[in-house]
């Protein structure tokens, strides 16, 4: 339901109905407080259109109409618990339980669930130095907040000085990208979020958001074994390759200037000469990620793991994923900061 | 570049049918299946773990091998492979053994064994050439026809859901009909020869083979106004088609026949012991029999004109196959039901001695032999009418009449399979698998023959359109009222009653439109 009010709001913002938008994405905010992921997209956005209008006159005049929708639809939704000021920190105790740790148990996730194979930085970085050992949960809950919004930052800034829809759906995708690598109390459901707005921008970059959604349900894979939903994952899987294969023909459209990079190639043409193999490159890491995306699907679901390392399976499905996820994150974050002028300005309304 | 385009779209869309439709096949692994499944792990375990002079007398479980030969060699060579699955399923007495290994086997060998259908799709679309080229993909005839074929509902469900094989099996048959089109005789005769062994249900259609080939065949020549030229007649072709026909006999029957077990190995293919019907009744003529019996009785009782003691209590749907009299109208014997096939195979094979019209009048007779049997056979499934709806596809996308015909017969026919998918699980999976093929075929077809008149009249869609409101009743409504302890079998009657009514409908339909067919002045290559 969350989701698909999300995307009533960004089907409004785009038909420039910016009031329904705004009540859209509150009433999904208000369902699940998941949608925080998308929400500073959606602010800067909004914001920088105001900006453009000019904050003396139409500008005013619209933050003032948004503000004031916005705070008419949270009090509808929160008036049963508006009675004292307990009640409402009760509530955001419960939404956001920052008395544990980083990425201790859930109370949201089933019983069973571990969430230490998410892939997050902070379970990856665990294989490695064990985090909980070394600073404070307060510390731990800072440096998250701090790590997240400055990775969130470049393209809310952009956002907001050159607000477009397309730089809009873009840094839907970063943004929530970068809450899904950098937050806490992460559930590997969330890179649903993730995956939605990239759905929205396949047809710009068809390639990017292919792989994208293969990562992301690869990433899914130790979640769907628990639940007995290795075959449908075998079927759909390849099934979704092959229409994407052959709908958008991906393969064929790996050059800099499919992947939007066109802008960001002519800034490092000084720097950087294999850029002419660009294509052949970029299909060869794809075959080679797809290639190690199934041999480990092959392996969890076939091979029980060897004694001393009952985990390894899914750590290693966690680890892969958190590395394809940083470098679409660097990706998203170019296309975003490099989106050229006369571009933004186009679709502006 | 256009017609690069095209030519590219052209090779990738046959592809992309069969993939997608593999994808299907493979999601259905963990779906229902019923005791079809059961007998067909039995026969791997009995061609595997017992030698050949005991196939035909093993009588552990109740599902005896009574197949022919060659679908005995089919179990045997699979076998092979299955012990690499679960060797547990090879053992005769593990009956009802259905391990997780076991159940992706056998699905994964139907899965498999479906490419020769798949082939045999690509062989017909290759000699069928529809109406007019169209400069859309979407709306060429071969598109449709593939559709047609390769996402049939009927084949699908009871294929990969209800676990049958009849995928190939319709492929040997597709690919046989595919070389006699392309005037490969001899071919055709194998592949068909080949068929009738593996299942001797295909016995239904051997009359149009058998007088198609002779007339077309044997007698190579026609005259000028397109009667017979007795003097044509070619010993060669028939030695030929006669030596080919022994050979795969004695390759199949051979071993039997010299075992000295061909009268129990024939006693196995044709029990004539099981009843008129099957415990659900398919909709062919007998069934509207029976309910006119049944009627009949109710409405004597009432009457008083029938003694209530003298009726047996037993249902005839009650789910036993039992031998059964009837009350009021005459009872009906196996020799009967063999007449009255008989009498109704005879005018669509005179049609094809006298009036031939190459591949497109066989497949007419084809289509004609394989609902006479379904309307007057004894103890038919209603699998059987998988055996008319397919053949009649290729026809449906040459004339508007056909497919006006095609769309009522497919979707009365495919209705007719719901009963034997009763599950909850799968309600969902078969009400939208048969509005997708009934939706396409309605649009596609509708927007193939556009320029003509209206496929279907009122009466007709009117009765299609009905068969909603009995689905609703028979799977939602029904289950819900009092009356499910008292009648259990009326869903089952109301379906069966009408769907025949819909398939007598589009027997007599199809034979006067064959009858009355004018032949064309200058007969065109089909």
């Amino acid at each position: 339901v969350s989701l698909g009010l999300a995307l009533w709001a960004v089907l409004c913002l785009s038909h420039d109905w910016d009031l329904l938008g705004s009540v859209a994405f509150c009433l999904a905010l208000n369902y699940k407080q998941m949608e925080l992921y998308h929400s500073l997209p959606f602010f800067c956005y909004l914001l920088g259109k105001c900006f453009k209008k000019g904050l003396k006159g139409k500008g005013l005049v619209l933050l003032a109409k948004l503000a004031g929708t916005v705070l008419l639809s949270f009090a509808a939704c929160w008036l049963p618990f508006g009675t004292d000021v307990e009640q409402i920190m009760q509530v955001l105790r419960r939404l956001f339980p920052i008395d544990r740790g980083l990425f201790e148990a859930c109370m949201f996730s089933s019983p069973t669930h571990c969430p230490d194979k998410v892939a997050n930085i902070w379970c990856s970085l665990s294989v490695l130095i064990k985090i909980k050992n070394v600073i404070s949960p307060r510390t731990q809950l800072k440096l998250s907040f701090a790590v997240t919004f400055l990775s969130l930052l470049p393209a809310c800034i952009k956002l907001t000085v050159q607000p477009s829809l397309r730089g809009f759906k873009f840094a839907l995708v970063s943004c929530a990208l970068s809450f899904f690598l950098f937050s806490f109390q992460v559930h590997e459901k969330s890179v649903l979020l993730v995956s939605v707005p990239v759905c929205l921008v396949i047809n710009e970059i068809p390639f990017m958001a292919t792989w994208f959604l293969l990562v992301s349900t690869f990433s899914l894979l130790p979640l769907l074994l628990k639940d007995g939903l290795l075959l449908p994952y075998i079927v759909t899987t390849p099934a979704f390759l092959a229409v994407c294969l052959a709908t958008f023909s991906i393969l064929e459209k790996t050059s800099a200037e499919d992947l939007q990079l066109k802008a960001f190639s002519l800034s490092l043409k000084g720097y950087v000469s294999w850029f002419k193999s660009f294509p052949r490159i970029v299909r060869s890491l794809f075959l080679l990620s797809l290639s190690l995306m199934g041999a480990l699907s092959v392996l969890s679901a076939a091979v029980p793991p060897p004694q001393h390392l009952p985990d390894l399976f899914p750590v290693a499905v966690a680890v892969v994923s958190c590395l394809h996820f940083l470098l679409f994150l660097v990706y998203f974050n170019v296309v975003i900061l490099w989106d050229s002028k006369n571009r933004g300005q186009k679709k502006i309304s | 570049q256009g017609a690069r385009a095209m030519a590219a779209g052209g090779r990738g869309w046959f592809r992309a049918l069969a993939l997608g439709v593999s994808f299907l096949k493979c999601l259905l692994i963990p779906a229902y299946y019923s005791t079809d499944f059961e007998v067909h792990r039995n026969w791997l375990a009995i061609t595997h773990s017992l030698p050949l002079s005991q196939w035909y007398y093993e009588e552990t479980s109740e599902w005896t091998l009574d197949y022919p030969p060659f679908f005995a060699w089919f179990e045997y060579a699979l076998s092979h492979i299955a012990k690499y699955f679960d060797p547990q399923m090879l053992v005769v007495e593990n009956l009802n053994y259905a391990s997780p290994a076991t159940i992706v086997f056998q699905r994964l060998s139907v899965i498999f064994t479906d490419t020769l259908f798949i082939y045999a799709v690509h062989e017909c679309c290759r000699c069928i050439n529809g109406k007019r080229a169209a400069k859309d993909i979407l709306e060429k005839p071969t598109f449709i026809l593939a559709v047609l074929l390769l996402w049939n509902f009927g084949l699908l469900i009871v294929d990969h859901i209800h676990f049958q094989y009849n995928g190939f099996l319709f492929g040997l048959m597709l690919l046989s009909v595919a070389r006699l089109c392309q005037k490969r005789y001899l071919e055709g005769g194998l592949l068909f020869a080949v068929l009738l062994h593996f299942k001797h249900i295909y016995m239904y259609v051997a009359p149009a083979y058998g007088i198609y080939l002779l007339r077309s065949y044997c007698f190579t020549a026609n005259n000028a106004d397109g009667s017979l030229k007795w003097r044509s007649f070619s010993f060669l072709h028939v030695t030929l088609l006669g030596l080919i026909v022994c050979l795969v006999s004695a390759l199949s029957l051979g071993p039997f026949l010299v075992l000295g077990q061909l009268p129990q190995v024939i006693s196995r293919l044709f029990p004539f012991k099981r009843g008129l019907c099957h415990a659900y009744w398919a909709p062919n003529f007998w069934a509207l029999y029976n309910a006119m019996d049944k009627a009949l009785t109710i409405l004597g009782l009432k009457c008083n004109f029938l003694d209530g003691k003298k009726i047996p209590k037993a249902s005839m749907t009650g789910g036993l196959v039992q031998e059964f009299q009837h009350t009021v109208l005459p009872s009906v014997t196996p020799l009967a039901t063999l007449i009255c096939t008989f009498i109704a195979i005879l005018p669509s094979v005179f049609c094809l001695w006298f009036k031939p019209q190459g591949p497109r009048g066989f497949l007419q007779c084809l289509v004609l032999c394989a609902l006479s049997s379904f309307m007057f056979g004894w103890h038919v499934h209603e699998k059987a009418i998988l055996l008319a709806i397919l053949p009649l596809s290729l026809l449906s996308i040459q004339r508007a009449k056909d497919a006006g015909i095609y769309l009522i017969l497919a979707t009365t026919g495919h209705y007719s399979l719901f009963p034997l998918l009763f599950t909850p699980p799968e309600l969902p999976i078969k009400i939208l698998l048969m509005l997708l093929f009934t939706v396409y075929s309605f649009s596609s077809l509708k927007s193939l023959f556009r320029r003509e008149k209206p496929l279907l009249n009122w009466l007709e869609t009117i009765y299609l359109i009905q068969l909603v409101p009995l689905e609703i009743f028979c799977e939602i409504v029904f289950p819900l009222t009092t009356w499910k302890e008292h009648f259990p079998f009326v869903p089952l009657l109301l379906t069966s009653v009408y769907c025949a009514l819909g398939i007598t409908y589009t027997w007599l339909k199809l034979y006067v439109s064959v009858l009355t067919e004018r032949i064309p002045v200058r007969q065109k290559a089909e």
